[in-house]
């Protein structure tokens, strides 16, 4: 909901839009940034600084991606003595370079092993998975309209799906009772709740795998998410930017499958979201794409994509990159590793202090349960022992609560972000913090 | 209408009118270009793309520029160090570097005669995403903002398709060279006034797409005194600023708010882009400079949405701090474009074909074809411009798709193509035209 929170000046008024807060950086998920960059760990010149794990960033993998590029110079650029400058220079079409999106294709066909197929014309760029979701929310819903989205949740979903397009999100709870997974009865349960309040829902938006959580949704789950938007007759939005993050080749299970085993039946009310910014780590280069089954809905969103569409010249190095099957072979495989070894060092660094996570398989971040230290067990009790992580233990990590998390006291904590020594002290900071939290009260 | 079949999904209001502006006739001059498009060897009878606006004639300094500056590219070898860090780099603030450089070229641009604040800089997806993101800031859906026509058509798409907003045209006519005025703007305002419609700005191309002129600064100084008057807000839409090739020199909103010692400043809004100027479109490069505080930090959040890639920010930050290269471009740029203009001109002229007199920027020309029309209407200049396309083979772009009150204008776009293909276009225009003359009415 928007709230006028900008006193405006003896000037031309804004829109409600500029003057609602709706772009959501008010909230605790953003301040700990703040922290950070005013005081920001460095192992050698700021050793007792913030560190930083509220940042879902893969730093693991870049040096296969430099040597890549190293080994590939001339073709991922414009050429020796810049041939093809001029061609790539003046490419605005919105389809997009098509070697790109084949390219694009291919490689999310590689992370599903084959699993699935996807048609490079039916892929839409889209300038980060940010844009991406809003674009499927202008095409899919009407301000006023409803999309269903299971907590806990991506905080920048609250401006991405509902700041400038007016659609509201409601809730799916879910709880460690089911380890977060969406239920029937949460579905149904968001949904009457839509109804009271006289909402039509549009569609329901999952992320698989799961930001926060850091795990994919089961199969059997997937099934009843696409099942209860067949009921409904919604759309089925899967935000699957994680997907070539998953530990293992075989636990992702993608819509794309699903929908496959169906033999596509009912696939018009599906679309997929994807963005290198996390499997490549490449958030810069700002890199987003919209897959959807549906032909109206994928050429809507390429006449919207006008407003967002990725640099040629990125999408030139991509599409060199990522058609080079001997380096996303690799870097598929050896990436998962890294993300595995990275996951299991910090859960027996957190197991070692006594702290549990949820057991997770994919992701840069685990979802980390602090509720036995909480003073209450309440979303206040949350943010006071998060003020005191943030502050004076110098790590900022993030609450449930900016998650939209239901059950007090569970932390997002990234880990691929930094280096692995780095992520030994922030594992020794959190050990002696339980220590003493345990022996006496800390003021 | 939809029909009764459950598996036909729904979609949003916006998803299914025609805002997008694609079901507009002028497609048939695209398609009939793609089927069948020139090259002056393997296909000299195609036709020839003159309604693309695009700035083709100095590739050759960049690409000398980028042979000789390898390490501009983050995938070259003297790059590559830096790829990690611009890779993982996101910030919507930008690179500082970059919105240091683009302050800079666009006081180039300017002469110096005005400074630009780099802190005041934020991205967008080109120029199209920075128009619509002006809109979502500065109005609400159902308010409306004031467009002087004839206009860049696609400003029906990116003012109005997502955010609600109308256009309200102000008309400009050719019995004073289109050239824009108070009176004109006040008549637009009252109008939407009295029909309860909410205006909440205006917004200017200077330099004009499809007219090819600049706006004086009398006339500057009276739209900015009169949207300070009406305390609405004035967006300035400069993507062709440095087009600019013959007298009078471009003055920007910049230069007239530095002149005024009254104008609040909250309500001016500068648009910018390289897609133009420097004739990169691909690499979207879309600028939003506001002297409003809130509408920057506003502006900035949105940009999340449209970015520009952290590869080309740093390219072209090494790019444009070469004051050399920057300098030289320029300077050929416009020799260049005044060549193409000048020698267009003169060639329509010779055949009885007079161009929007005093134009002196754009990629384009506006000319008057009203003498060949059957009749002073725009199913006539419809007919006229399908047999342009069909029969000339040159895809050109009619007035009324530019939203203009006056049958007969065309616009053609000439930086697009080298001096053989201008020369052959140019000579079938002579050639159509000296053949129908004599079919038209008495010319004006």
């Amino acid at each position: 909901m928007a709230v006028l929170d900008i006193e405006q000046p003896n000037s031309a008024p804004l829109s409600t839009v500029a003057i609602s807060n709706t772009h959501g950086e008010d909230s605790p998920f953003f301040a700990g940034w703040k922290a950070y960059n005013e005081n920001p760990y460095d192992e050698l010149n700021n050793p007792s600084g913030v560190i930083q794990m509220g940042l879902a960033e893969n730093q693991v993998s870049f040096d296969m991606v430099e040597k890549y590029v190293e080994e590939h110079s001339e073709e991922s650029s414009w050429g020796k003595g810049a041939p093809g400058f001029r061609e790539n220079a003046l490419f605005q079409d919105y389809h997009g370079l098509k070697s790109f999106r084949q390219a694009m294709a291919g490689f999310m066909e590689e992370i599903r092993g084959g699993r699935a197929k996807f048609d490079p014309d039916k892929i839409v760029i889209t300038a980060g998975a940010t844009a991406a979701n809003e674009l499927l929310t202008f095409i899919l819903a009407d301000p006023g309209d409803a999309l269903l989205i299971p907590t806990p949740y991506y905080p920048g979903f609250d401006r991405d799906l509902s700041w400038r397009t007016g659609v509201n999100i409601i809730p799916i709870h879910c709880d460690s009772k089911s380890n977060f997974q969406v239920t029937p009865e949460a579905m149904e349960a968001a949904y009457k709740k839509a109804e009271s309040m006289n909402t039509k829902v549009k569609g329901i938006l999952i992320t698989n795998p799961s930001n926060p959580l850091g795990a994919t949704i089961q199969r059997s789950v997937m099934e009843q998410i696409l099942d209860f938007a067949i009921r409904k007759n919604i759309h089925l939005v899967s935000d699957e930017i994680y997907s070539g993050s998953t530990f293992s080749s075989t636990e992702f299970i993608s819509i794309a499958e699903i929908l496959e085993a169906r033999k596509y039946r009912e696939a018009e009310r599906v679309h997929i979201v994807y963005s290198l910014s996390k499997d490549l780590g490449l958030p810069g280069f700002r890199v987003g794409t919209i897959y959807s089954y549906n032909d109206r809905v994928v050429t809507t969103a390429r006449r919207m994509s006008s407003f967002t569409l990725i640099s040629s010249q990125t999408q030139h190095l991509l599409a060199c990159m990522l058609s080079n099957k001997e380096f996303t072979q690799n870097y598929i495989t050896t990436n998962r590793e890294r993300l595995q070894k990275r996951y299991e060092m910090i859960i027996n660094g957190l197991r070692s202090a006594r702290i549990e996570c949820l057991k997770g398989n994919a992701g840069l971040f685990c979802w980390m349960n602090l509720s036995p230290l909480l003073e209450e067990n309440t979303k206040e009790g949350e943010l006071a022992l998060w003020d005191i992580i943030l502050n004076e233990v110098r790590l900022n990590i993030s609450p449930g609560s900016s998650c939209h998390c239901s059950e007090p006291g569970w932390f997002r904590v990234c880990f691929a972000n930094m280096s692995e020594q780095t992520l030994e002290v922030a594992l020794r900071r959190i050990h002696d913090f339980v220590e003493e939290r345990k022996k006496g009260k800390l003021n | 209408m939809e029909k009764g079949n459950r598996s036909r999904q729904v979609l949003s209001r916006i998803a299914t009118n025609d805002k997008h502006g694609e079901n507009s006739p002028y497609f048939h001059g695209w398609n009939a270009y793609e089927r069948n498009r020139f090259h002056p060897t393997q296909n000299p009878q195609g036709v020839i793309q003159m309604g693309l606006a695009e700035n083709q004639l100095c590739f050759d300094l960049v690409e000398k520029w980028i042979r000789e500056n390898p390490n501009a590219s983050i995938c070259t070898r003297e790059g590559a160090d830096q790829f990690k860090e611009i890779a993982i780099f996101q910030d919507y603030h930008g690179i500082k570097e970059f919105r240091q450089v683009v302050a800079k070229f666009m006081e180039k641009v300017r002469g110096n005669r005005v400074t630009f604040d780099p802190d005041r800089i934020v991205m967008s997806g080109g120029a199209t995403g920075a128009n619509e993101t002006f809109m979502f800031c500065l109005a609400d859906p159902g308010d409306a903002f004031l467009v002087p026509s004839p206009y860049y058509p696609a400003f029906d798409r990116d003012l109005r398709w997502r955010t609600g907003v109308q256009i309200i045209p102000v008309d400009c006519h050719s019995s004073n060279g289109f050239r824009l005025t108070r009176a004109a703007v006040e008549v637009a305002y009252k109008t939407a006034q009295e029909s309860n419609i909410n205006v909440k700005g205006l917004i200017l191309t200077n330099p004009s797409n499809p007219l090819g002129t600049t706006l004086d600064m009398e006339t500057l100084k009276s739209l900015v005194a009169f949207v300070n008057e009406k305390n609405i807000h004035l967006v300035c839409d400069e993507i062709y600023s440095a087009t600019v090739f013959n007298s009078p020199r471009f003055i920007s909103v910049a230069e007239v708010i530095q002149e005024l010692e009254h104008c609040n400043r909250d309500l001016i809004h500068i648009i910018y882009s390289l897609s133009k100027d420097l004739g990169f479109p691909g690499f979207r490069v879309g600028i939003i400079y506001s002297y409003n505080d809130i509408v920057v930090s506003c502006a900035r959040k949105m940009s999340s949405f449209g970015l520009v890639s952290s590869q080309t920010q740093h390219f072209l930050t090494s790019l444009l701090s070469d004051e050399e290269f920057v300098d030289n471009f320029l300077s050929k740029s416009k020799k260049r474009m005044a060549k193409g203009h000048h020698d267009f001109t003169k060639g329509l002229k010779q055949v009885g074909i007079s161009c929007l007199k005093g134009s002196n920027s754009g990629l384009f020309f506006w000319m008057d074809l009203g003498s060949l029309l059957k009749e002073q209407t725009f199913e006539a200049e419809l007919e006229l411009w399908r047999v342009i396309v069909d029969d000339v083979r040159l895809n050109v772009s009619p007035g009324s798709s530019f939203h203009g009150l006056e049958p007969g204008w065309f616009r053609l776009c000439f930086a697009n193509m080298d001096d053989q293909t201008g020369e052959v276009a140019l000579e079938r225009i002579r050639t159509f035209v000296l053949d129908n003359g004599k079919k038209g009415d008495e010319g004006r």
